[in-house]
């Protein structure tokens, strides 16, 4: 197997998205821990990339880093006593995270065992995902109906906030 | 298709290259002589009371969530608008209830006060 | 006459011409094919990667010359020391001055985010140029990308929290609510753009560049003007200009978000307000001016980038113009523009022009003539700001009846 550049670039954003996701994690302050999340999100956006999945690239930059990335912001600076006192790092439920994320772990790798193949990335993708993503979204026997409930679901997440509002 | 974004790749470099090369030439060419009087948070004249990490309005979230609803519709939306024209009717109807149902959410939120700025 | 026919063939498609020659050029040197084209669209690159920079100079130069004209100055010109004639080399001068001015941080700021938040800003507004079609063909784009006008949403998009970043750690209040007011409006203001974008996008059928400048044998402005002002409008608030320039509003906030920035870094803040003009002008220009569409251009490819800069310079000119009149709004009338009236606008017009559209196609099963699509579009661009109009009309009449009745009302409290 020859090295070429999208098996080096692979490793670079691989190691962008695990070192950003560690870092999260570990940073002490919460405002950075964010600005990591953003080198996770772009690390993603270049593996969809590598995938040969660009509408899922410009996807995961306009909705995560754009949108989610920004919310995520907005909740740490409304919560201001975080920024001066460290906060300890793990709080009384950390055996319950740890579990669920072990058993994600385990599901996931499972599946990817699974559902290896060795030549995955030789199967050609075609040019025109987007507008076969465009046709199943709205075809009946497709994804007609989860696609009428996203936006009934986007609905909800306004009259949520409108209803937070009001609470103040 | 990797082929298109070579050139993304390539401008990727000369944007990084046109990110950090003013600053870095500004590293060596500026001159070095601080004062502690010089480092002092501008606040009109006056020394600053208090720290610039003041609690914000929840009002601020709620834009930044109004906008992230937007998001995800327009992302639902890009593949619908690029294909409809060769669809049935019923397709085209699809998208434009998902965009009514959007529309009402927006003129409910008006309708309650949550756009005034308070 | 040999050689001036030769000369004119190459001027005619010049860029590309160049390109060729670079090539061969390469190869010549015993360089293997992949490796040559490598190199050339390196240096494509590189001359998109500059191009914008190349613009801002004598932009920034122009833009205070027309300033202070409107304005009744001289503006920067040759008295004093010597800037050139008209002051056209201010700019350098100025570059120069920011360079070697010392940089001064404040106490308690952020350093890792605070230095890094000027690079971003360049570097987001720079990765815009990859898919701006500059002339016909592939050669004169960097890359026709099949998300094409989504990859520029996606970076514009990516690159709000900057304003942030720059913002918090700059460890200023004035700074910090310049950042949450530059987002709150940036935020805001993405997604009439984003519903302006989609109905160019669904009338196009496509989202490559070159696709949508293809698709304007009318230009969008004519066919759907209604879209081409709510994308102008919220263009202007995205690049931060008057009437929308709260966040930056120097009477009141000093600069907003990087006022604790000095020296090149405040510099780096400039450019990039700068180059975004620049790159909506040029967006602008593709999605509803027809790009560099133009006469002659099937000849002389070389044209179609003339008249690319020609349409994207009256742009900038009408940008400049409301920029330097108008005054500036306050935040709540801001956002109210936004929220109650351009958001709305911009999702009835999507579905009028979606339902409009279609119903063109299935009227006119062999494809309709172009010019009667974009009448029939326009017809219905003018019906929907008439009924808006009509709407927010009663809805004022409304609110002055109900605030007439409490007045009556308090002043009948009063005599009693």
């Amino acid at each position: 197997m020859t090295i070429t550049l999208s098996h080096v670039l692979f490793v670079l954003f691989g190691l962008m998205v695990l070192g950003g996701a560690i870092a999260v994690v570990t940073v002490r302050n919460l405002f950075h821990a964010a600005l990591w999340l953003m080198l996770v999100f772009f690390g993603m956006a270049g593996l969809y990339v590598l995938l040969e999945a660009p509408f899922f690239a410009a996807a995961q930059l306009f909705i995560y880093m754009g949108a989610i990335g920004i919310l995520i912001i907005f909740a740490i600076m409304l919560t201001r006593a975080f920024m001066r006192q460290p906060m300890p790092r793990a709080n009384e439920q950390w055996w319950l995270a740890a579990l669920l994320t072990a058993v994600l772990l385990g599901v996931l790798v499972f599946l990817i065992l699974q559902n290896i193949r060795p030549n995955i990335m030789a199967e050609a993708v075609p040019e025109s995902t987007i507008h076969i993503l465009g046709v199943t979204l709205v075809d009946p026997t497709g994804y007609a109906l989860p696609f009428e409930v996203a936006s009934v679901l986007l609905v909800m997440a306004l009259i949520g906030a409108v209803t937070i509002v009001r609470e103040r | 298709m990797l082929e298109q974004f070579t050139f993304v790749g390539l401008l990727f470099l000369v944007a990084a290259l046109l990110g950090t090369l003013p600053p870095a030439l500004a590293w060596l060419l500026r001159p070095k002589k601080p004062h502690p009087r010089k480092s002092e948070p501008y606040e009109c004249g006056i020394y600053p009371h208090g720290e610039a990490w003041v609690q914000y309005k929840a009002q601020y979230y709620i834009f930044a969530l109004a906008f992230m609803v937007f998001d995800v519709e327009a992302v639902f939306l890009f593949p619908w608008a690029l294909i409809y024209n060769w669809l049935p009717l019923y397709a085209v109807i699809e998208g434009v209830l998902f965009l009514l149902l959007l529309l009402g959410a927006l003129l409910y939120a008006w309708k309650k006060g949550a756009l005034e700025w308070v | 006459m040999d050689w001036l026919t030769r000369l004119l063939a190459f001027l005619s498609n010049a860029i590309v011409n160049i390109g060729a020659w670079l090539q061969g050029v390469l190869t010549g040197w015993g360089l293997p094919e992949p490796t040559a084209h490598l190199i050339v669209r390196a240096v494509g690159a590189l001359a998109v990667g500059f191009f914008p920079l190349v613009v801002v100079i004598f932009l920034i130069w122009a833009y205070r010359k027309i300033a202070a004209r409107i304005q009744g100055r001289l503006g920067p010109n040759s008295s004093g020391t010597w800037a050139g004639p008209w002051g056209i080399l201010q700019t350098f001068a100025d570059a120069i001055k920011m360079i070697v001015k010392e940089d001064i941080r404040p106490q308690g700021i952020d350093p890792v985010p605070y230095n890094l938040a000027p690079v971003l800003v360049v570097f987001a507004s720079v990765m815009l140029w990859a898919v701006i079609p500059f002339g016909p063909g592939g050669s004169l784009i960097g890359t026709d990308l099949s998300i094409g006008i989504f990859y520029i949403m996606a970076f514009a998009s990516a690159a709000l929290f900057v304003f942030l970043m720059a913002g918090w750690s700059s460890n200023n209040k004035y700074a910090t609510v310049g950042a949450f007011r530059a987002v709150a409006q940036l935020v805001g203001y993405e997604i009439p753009q984003l519903l302006a974008v989609l109905t160019v996008v669904a009338v196009a059928g496509t989202m490559k560049m070159q696709g949508i400048v293809g698709a304007q044998n009318v230009i969008f402005l004519v066919a759907m003007p209604l879209t081409a002002f709510i994308f102008y409008m919220a263009s202007l608030a995205e690049i931060n200009a008057r009437p929308f320039e709260l966040l930056e509003a120097e009477s009141e906030l000093v600069c907003g978000y990087f006022i604790e920035y000095s020296g090149m870094k405040f510099g780096m803040f400039y450019l990039a307000e700068f180059m975004n003009s620049v790159a909506v002008a040029a967006i602008f220009t593709t999605l509803f001016l027809g790009g560099w569409r133009g006469p002659w251009v099937d000849q002389a490819p070389i044209l179609g980038t003339i008249w690319f800069f020609i349409k994207m310079g009256l742009v900038i000119l009408a940008w400049m113009f409301i920029q330097i009149t108008l005054p500036r709004l306050r935040i709540d009338q801001m956002l109210n523009f936004n929220w109650k009236f351009l958001t709305p606008l911009a999702i009835v017009n999507l579905c009028v022009t979606v339902l409009v559209n279609k119903g063109i196609t299935e009227a006119f099963p062999g494809g309709a003539p172009v010019w009667t699509r974009a009448g029939i579009l326009l017809f219905s661009n003018v019906l929907t700001v008439l009924v808006v109009w009509g709407i927010s009309a009663l809805g004022r009449r409304r609110e002055e009846r109900r605030a007439w009745r409490v007045a009556q009302a308090t002043e009948l409290e009063v005599t009693a």
